[in-house]
């Protein structure tokens, strides 16, 4: 077997293993309210950073591109209440729009 | 099915397309990086955490070892144990319904549940959505493998656009109030300062520390105003 599925392997156990050990802890432990305050901010806090690098980030460099127009166009819609799927694929199309006239 | 469930499952379907849809992204940047359709499709169905998949792949493809690859995509992944930890009193799950719902356990499953009013809406919403997003993710990304040469860059239709919009909007509905409103800035502020310093997939898991600077200490208790029973305040 290759590295490359050696690797693939370890993330897929590995990986699994993670997502479920926050299933199989102790109830006592989920009810500490610190826990239950983490547990609360803490996918806040990571879907925060994953709109953020996943808008301005580029690799390992930052970059204001046809992304923080689709971003814009988000936040306004998300203000007006729009569906989900509005936001989103007015996102992508704003972005595209945005592409294909910056050429 | 009453109206509100509908609606839910309506937004679960939603996320699963627009999310599932960058599994193009996914399966075609994995082919152009070296790796086999099966190892792209190993990936998507076994791993099923995109943000991990895309670090794996982009390591290795920036010439990274498998092995630099394979640490950055857990350390993203564990992200996921602390969104079980939030699920598991939610979704109450049991025998392999908990071992199905472990898998599931991602991003977007997490975020439609826990933006929903109820328990009952938060079920529907994790179910829903995970099996959207896994169904919708494992087509796209055997789709995007198999077209690599068409579909090798989905910014020209903005699906990179996409991604953000939608955890933008997953996030949303948290951020009534002051606490989540600081936490969300504050991470995404240092996942950007952190961007250049650390490797790609880092910066993100780095934020949660502003989630842990926030919620660790215990709160003051204010004697005038009646806390909850756990001692917290919204």
């Amino acid at each position: 077997m290759s590295e490359l599925w050696w690797a693939i392997v370890a993330v897929a156990v590995g990986g699994y293993a993670l997502k479920a050990s926050g299933y199989f802890v102790p109830q006592r432990v989920l009810e500490r309210p610190r826990v239950t305050r983490i547990a609360l901010l803490t996918p806040v806090a990571l879907l925060a950073a994953l709109t953020a690098v996943q808008v301005f980030g580029d690799g390992q460099a930052l970059v204001l591109d046809a992304r923080a127009a689709g971003l814009l166009f988000a936040v306004g819609a998300l203000l007006l209440r729009a569906p989900f799927l509005v936001v989103v694929v007015g996102a992508a199309a704003v972005a595209a729009l945005v592409r294909l006239i910056a050429g | 099915m009453t109206v509100v469930h509908r609606s839910v499952r309506t937004q679960s379907w939603g996320v699963g397309v627009a999310v599932g849809a960058y599994g193009l992204g996914f399966g075609a940047l994995a082919v152009v990086n070296g790796f086999s359709i099966a190892q792209a499709m190993a990936l998507s169905l076994f791993v099923f955490t995109g943000a991990s998949q895309f670090a794996l792949v982009g390591v290795v493809g920036a010439g990274g070892a498998a092995a630099s690859g394979a640490a950055a995509a857990l350390a993203l992944g564990s992200r996921n144990a602390f969104y079980g930890l939030r699920l598991a009193p939610l979704l109450q799950p049991r025998g392999w319904r908990r071992l199905l719902a472990a898998q599931l356990t991602i991003d977007e499953s997490t975020a439609v549940a826990i933006s929903q009013p109820n328990q009952q809406l938060a079920r529907t919403g994790f179910w829903t959505t995970g099996a959207a997003v896994f169904l919708c993710w494992n087509v796209a990304t055997l789709a995007g493998a198999l077209a690599v040469e068409q579909v090798s860059d989905p910014r020209v239709i903005g699906l990179d656009a996409a991604v953000g919009a939608a955890f933008l909007a997953l996030l949303w509905p948290q951020l009534t109030t002051a606490t989540t409103r600081t936490v969300a800035a504050g991470a995404a502020a240092l996942a950007l300062v952190l961007t250049p310093l650390l490797p790609p997939g880092l910066p993100v898991l780095a934020a949660a520390a502003v989630a842990l600077t926030i919620a660790w200490p215990e709160p003051r208790p204010t004697p005038e105003q009646p806390t909850a029973p756990d001692g917290s305040r919204e």
